[in-house]
């Protein structure tokens, strides 16, 4: 019975080759316009649109197209734009967890109210009053503009009070018995254990902002903080001559490193996304 | 350890930083739409003056924003079930032992870690007439060379298409999560039954799935009214406005044209949208999805 029960359900539930064909034809129509960009940025442009088994390999394009914009410097833009976001985040969002998940104090229910309006309304719609007050405080064309509106995250403040609240009291009370102050159990208890979460919420941070275009595209005016996206956006939209060779170049270029990261990291990656949206 | 007063004291501190972040880049300039929103758009020397109802009368005139309205209509109509419906087929075939599975959660997943910027421009060279792999494609097949970008009538889909694109694949891993964590015994159970798949997921899989479909539901729907990135690259809500969306046309308004009391009254529209989606979660879905 064991034995028969084991085969009905080993062979129940396998997908047919109907699963199979269908599933791989989606992958590979879901694949195939960044098939073609690869194909094209990988070959001279007299193949970019020929597909020859021989076809000439180079790397030229990539080559072409960091010397045409200033590639180095968005890259170094959205790098440090990038880390700066996520230390801000991490920090403030870590402080005011814990006071959430741990502290009974009067107005602490209107206040969490008040951090989660902004799963509500995002910085994201708010361009124009956003836009006014960078200006008013003389920050129009810096990282730190595009930085601001996103450096208290209620998401992360969310996600962390929710994984502090799951951690034992008696640990904390523990480590008060020793004469810890709250910093120091926040550091040395509450964070420590709350490790997959912080990584969680880094991948998603960094991929969203390594991507975010409209509100940088606002507020930066030259190459001096113009982030990747801006500056792959102002690249291509030249229209002297579009060269796809150089563009698809390009385009690979701002995309590589999350997508070298995603291939390494598959997994993390994963889980988590996972991580983060289901709490 | 302190009384209660010097506790409250520590806590209001450690909140302060994130607090009057809040305070400055959330509340205030939500309030400050508001109220920007019944002003007139100060020129110059010219201060702005209180003109009451003025901007939401001129956008209710404005045919733009009601071509925009439409266009946001039919791309939330289109990406929330397609992209969600695909998602969720992934998932099911992800989520089995199937040939190649590694590679397949792959494909699904890569458009989502591109930015939507680098998307564009990859949908831009595949759409391109003459050297697009679409065109290459449909010209192989005999058909005649159309441009989808260029003509009224397919831009709005094709800048849809781009956002299902991007979107099924991070839907998926939500519903894989969720495949995985359901309890095996569930399965062997409907084995054993004589079940067939179909039903199987009709009435134990997909009703298990619920709290995750809400979830992605509304993230899909908030997607709906936030993605416009691609249309900077791709269309410029062009041709004639025919692909504009809603945050688009509140760029151009806002920072092509500096109209800002206007632009103002737009993004009132766009928060009464986006708190409207999220105040029916809150009451309606929560009640109602959790059987635990």
């Amino acid at each position: 019975m064991s034995s028969s029960a084991q085969a009905t359900r080993l062979v129940w539930n396998d997908p047919t080759w109907l699963d199979t064909l269908a599933a791989w034809l989606l992958a590979l129509l879901w694949i195939l316009p960044l098939a073609y960009a690869v194909w094209t940025a990988f070959h001279p442009a007299a193949y970019s649109t020929r597909f020859h088994l021989l076809a000439p390999l180079t790397l030229e394009n990539f080559a072409r197209a960091w010397e045409a914009a200033p590639f180095a410097r968005y890259f170094l833009n959205t790098t440090l734009l990038v880390v700066m976001i996520l230390v801000v985040q991490l920090v403030l969002a870590t402080l005011a967890a814990y006071a959430f998940a741990r502290w009974r104090f009067r107005g602490r229910d209107v206040a969490f109210a008040l951090v989660l309006v902004q799963l509500m309304v995002m910085p994201d719609i708010l361009l124009v009053e956003n836009y006014k007050t960078m200006a008013r405080l003389g920050l129009v064309d810096t990282l730190l503009a595009i930085g601001l509106p996103y450096f208290a995250s209620a998401f992360a403040i969310f996600l962390l009070r929710q994984t502090f609240m799951g951690i034992p009291k008696e640990l904390d009370e523990a480590a008060r018995m020793e004469g810890a102050g709250a910093l120091q159990t926040l550091w040395r208890v509450y964070v420590p254990l709350a490790k997959p979460v912080y990584t969680a919420f880094a991948l998603v941070s960094v991929s969203f902002h390594w991507n975010n275009f409209l509100w940088p595209l606002i507020v930066t005016n030259s190459q001096n903080a113009r982030p990747l996206t801006v500056g792959l956006q102002v690249f291509s939209s030249v229209d002297q001559g579009v060269d796809w060779s150089v563009i698809t170049a390009a385009t690979l270029m701002t995309s590589a490193p999350l997508l070298v990261a995603f291939l390494l990291f598959q997994r993390q990656f994963v889980q988590s996304f996972m991580r983060a949206g289901i709490k | 350890m302190g009384g209660p007063s010097l506790r409250a004291v520590h806590a209001w501190l450690m909140l302060l930083p994130a607090l009057a972040l809040l305070a400055l880049f959330t509340h205030w300039p939500t309030l400050a739409t508001v109220i920007d929103s019944f002003y007139s758009t100060p020129k110059g020397a010219r201060a702005a003056v209180w003109v009451g109802l003025e901007n939401y009368e001129a956008m209710v005139a404005d045919p733009v924003f009601w071509k925009a309205m439409r266009n946001n209509g039919l791309f939330a109509s289109a990406t929330i079930p397609l992209s969600i419906a695909l998602a969720l087929v992934m998932a099911l075939w992800v989520n089995e032992r199937i040939a190649g599975r590694a590679f397949l959660r792959m494909a699904y997943f890569t458009p989502t870690v591109l930015p939507m910027i680098a998307v564009a421009n990859i949908w831009l060279f595949f759409y391109t007439p003459q050297y697009g792999l679409l065109e290459q494609i449909t010209g192989a097949l005999g058909l005649p060379s159309h441009n989808w970008l260029g003509d009224p009538a397919t831009a709005l889909g094709a800048v849809t298409l781009v956002a299902i694109w991007k979107e099924a694949g991070f839907f998926m891993i939500f519903y894989l999560a969720a495949l995985q964590s359901l309890n095996p015994s569930l399965r062997e159970a409907a084995a054993i039954e004589g079940a067939s798949r179909w039903y199987f997921f009709r009435r134990v899989q997909w009703p298990l799935l619920m709290p995750t479909t809400l979830f992605v539901l509304v993230n899909a729907f908030i997607n709906a009214f936030r993605m416009v990135d691609h249309l900077f690259v791709l269309t410029r809500g062009g041709p004639d406005n025919a692909s504009t969306l809603l945050l688009y046309h509140l760029y151009e308004v806002g920072f092509s044209f500096w109209d800002t009391a206007y632009a103002a009254a737009i993004t009132v529209v766009l928060v009464v949208v986006l708190a409207g989606i999220a105040l029916v979660q809150f009451f309606v879905f929560d009640r109602k999805v959790h059987y635990r």
